[in-house]
């Protein structure tokens, strides 16, 4: 099958090439990061040590999860619908663990030494479990796709023994957003952060950006290669996606109860400081009211069956639902934890060229890792559908 | 009746699925043992508990501070480094507002407001930054000291968002560039490790006191905090203390006198 992805026409491989060349300038970026330090290639500082890197951490391993309602629907509730979808979906996440694996690799500043983070390995440092289960969720997503797609290429029923797997990525599904919810979530000291709710808002972000990137793909390829996963699909997904997000939205107001109702000040602090600005710093104001207007836009958008129905209409709130969780996720989550920082002061972030660099070229790991995917996936179908076709 | 080659795969796939499993339930169980005795040697009261004792009345020149953060710095080969929201310190001075922020601060007397509080490392009895690290670079001494293994450290900066008391430094910039003098007898870093107050541990065992509370010269008191007859028990009973952030359970060894 991996032939497939080597014929293309000329847009395929002009798309291919623009991302290994993001890929070539992020590698020059991580070296001059690594030669002359993070404090020229970075914004990070002292009092903000995790800055919009490992915020791609916490929000593409909600895109990942993406896979779970989809492929819960089809394999436990057998959902026909979703039969294309599904493949889609796992490869989706594959691209998507692989960015959140990626962002976190590198910001280590010592990039040889990972390795010891398995040759010590130490159970009571969520890393250690972050890197096990997106490590075991990124296998078997591999594994499920492939086999699943080759088993259809091959015209024959895939192995019984995959069930197992296919349960197993499943459950092993939100663990991901668990365990990464946990390394924030499990600090003193990190008023923004000690939060029960953020593994739970972690889960409804997924179940709500993840299936919103799903179905701009879907359309995209639509309008691209004729690949229909079928409309009834994307409504589908559409409603998990809109229902996952007021659950979002409805966690978000119980944070900003317990905050300002409790009246504690270094629980308000961070809430104002993104907000509203804190002690005469406001660099990240703007942001979080954009995250909110695309939220409403895309609450809007999504929850009247009219809009929702329409294509036009339908990528654009999910346009609108997936930034809004970008930067409230992505950018928003790191700066709040760090901000107002340990001494109550606000020591302001930006990040540096390099470092948007870096992480623009793991976004394009992701995405040439998706596209090559998917390539395969529409070719093998096309071919099916053509002896179909032929057969008539 | 011979075996059918499809049943012969399964059966060795259970066997090396089932060895694999044991061998993971193994290890964690053999973990979880090695954790227990840890909290075990923790719970121990009669071994030595080494803690710090600041009197920051005594500190009232700039001279005072600078002696015993050069002390310091000189000879655990810090660099000097310009960029402030990213250089290297082991100890250094701030305000009583900045070192307490969860204190009162708004009506207290001037003199307060105004004086200076050196802050280091805390060696918290129950340290975040130790439960974080996945790769135990950083760990607790069976006397409490906290510990930075700078070879082994990977740089992802997880302890320096655990740390509530902002204590522990990213080497930003190669660190060696900022150093005007090198102390041969401690090593000097590389970028991208963590680094921070090692309690003068290498002095301890020789028998010395910390760089800082030698160069303090009766400012700042270090002994062994299980010990009831020792100086820091008697200056921290007979006097009013404070730790930083006590609320937050971490369990701070140093003492500051106000």
């Amino acid at each position: 099958m991996v032939e497939k992805a080597l014929k293309g026409g000329l847009k395929y491989w002009l798309w291919l090439l623009f991302l290994a060349s993001l890929i070539v300038i992020a590698f020059f970026a991580w070296q001059y990061e690594h030669h002359y330090g993070a404090g020229v290639a970075t914004g990070l500082h002292r009092d903000l040590t995790w800055g919009f890197q490992i915020g791609q951490l916490a929000f593409f391993v909600g895109v990942a999860a993406s896979a779970v309602p989809v492929v819960l629907s089809y394999y436990l509730h057998n959902y026909k619908e979703f039969s294309k979808l599904t493949i889609l979906a796992e490869f989706m996440a594959v691209g998507a663990v692989m960015i959140a694996m990626l962002s976190v690799f590198v910001v280590m500043g010592q990039p040889t030494r990972v390795f010891n983070v398995l040759l010590y390995p130490t159970p009571n440092s969520l890393i250690f479990w972050d890197l096990v289960v997106l490590s075991t969720y990124l296998f078997l997503n591999i594994l499920c796709g492939w086999m699943v797609l080759h088993s259809y290429y091959k015209e024959a029923p895939y192995p019984s023994w995959l069930k197992f797997f296919i349960y197993w990525a499943i459950i092993w599904g939100p663990s991901i957003h668990i365990v990464t919810a946990f390394l924030l979530q499990g600090l003193p000291g990190r008023h923004y952060w000690l939060t029960a709710i953020m593994a739970a808002r972690f889960l409804a972000t997924a179940f709500s950006a993840g299936p919103a990137l799903l179905i701009i793909l879907a359309i995209l390829i639509k309008k691209l290669t004729q690949f229909d996963v079928g409309e009834r699909a994307l409504q589908t997904v559409a409603k998990i996606v809109i229902y996952a997000f007021i659950i979002n939205l409805l966690l978000f107001g119980f944070e900003l109860f317990t905050a300002f109702y409790s009246g504690i000040h270094s629980h308000i602090a961070p809430f104002l400081y993104l907000f509203v600005g804190y002690e005469g710093h406001s660099e990240w104001v703007p942001f979080a009211w954009i995250s909110m207007i695309l939220a409403a836009i895309g609450l809007i958008l999504l929850l009247i069956p009219y809009t929702r129905k329409k294509e036009t209409t339908l990528v654009l709130g999910c346009f609108a639902i997936f930034f809004s969780v970008w930067i409230e996720k992505g950018l928003l989550l790191m700066v709040g934890g760090f901000t107002p920082n340990v001494f109550e002061t606000v020591t302001p972030y930006y990040p540096a060229l390099p470092e948007v660099l870096i992480q623009t070229g793991v976004w394009a790991v992701g995405f040439l890792v998706i596209t090559i995917l998917y390539k395969i996936t529409i070719e093998v179908f096309k071919s099916k559908e053509l002896v179909v076709k032929l057969k008539k | 009746m011979s075996i059918k080659r499809r049943d012969f795969l399964k059966i060795v796939g259970y066997g090396v699925t089932g060895t694999i499993l044991s061998l993971g339930g193994g290890f964690i169980i053999g973990k979880g043992s090695e954790i227990l005795a840890m909290i075990d040697k923790q719970g121990d009261k009669k071994g030595v508990k080494w803690a710090m004792v600041i009197d920051t009345r005594a500190f009232k020149t700039e001279e005072d501070f600078e002696a015993v953060i050069q002390a310091c710095h000189r000879a655990h080969n810090v660099p000097n480094i310009p960029d402030k929201i990213r250089e290297v310190k082991w100890i250094w001075v701030d305000t009583f507002e900045r070192a307490f922020p969860t204190a009162e601060t708004e009506y207290i007397s001037e003199e307060i407001k105004k004086r200076k509080f050196l802050l280091l490392c805390n060696h918290c009895d129950d340290p975040p930054c130790v439960r974080v690290c996945p790769v135990q670079a950083t760990f607790k001494r069976e006397d409490g000291i906290v510990m930075q293994d700078m070879h082994r450290c990977i740089g992802c900066k997880f302890c320096m968002a655990a740390c509530p008391y902002g204590s522990r430094n990213y080497n930003f910039y190669p660190p060696r560039e900022y150093l005007s003098s090198m102390n041969p007898e401690f090593p000097t870093r590389t970028l991208g490790v963590v680094e921070k107050c090692i309690f003068c541990y290498h002095r301890l065992d020789e028998g010395k006191m910390p760089y800082c509370v030698e160069a303090s010269q009766g400012k700042m008191f270090f002994g062994n905090l299980n010990d009831p007859e020792s100086e820091v028990r008697k200056v921290i009973s007979e006097n009013i203390v404070l730790v930083r952030k006590p609320e937050i359970s971490t369990k701070p060894k140093v003492f500051y006198i106000i």
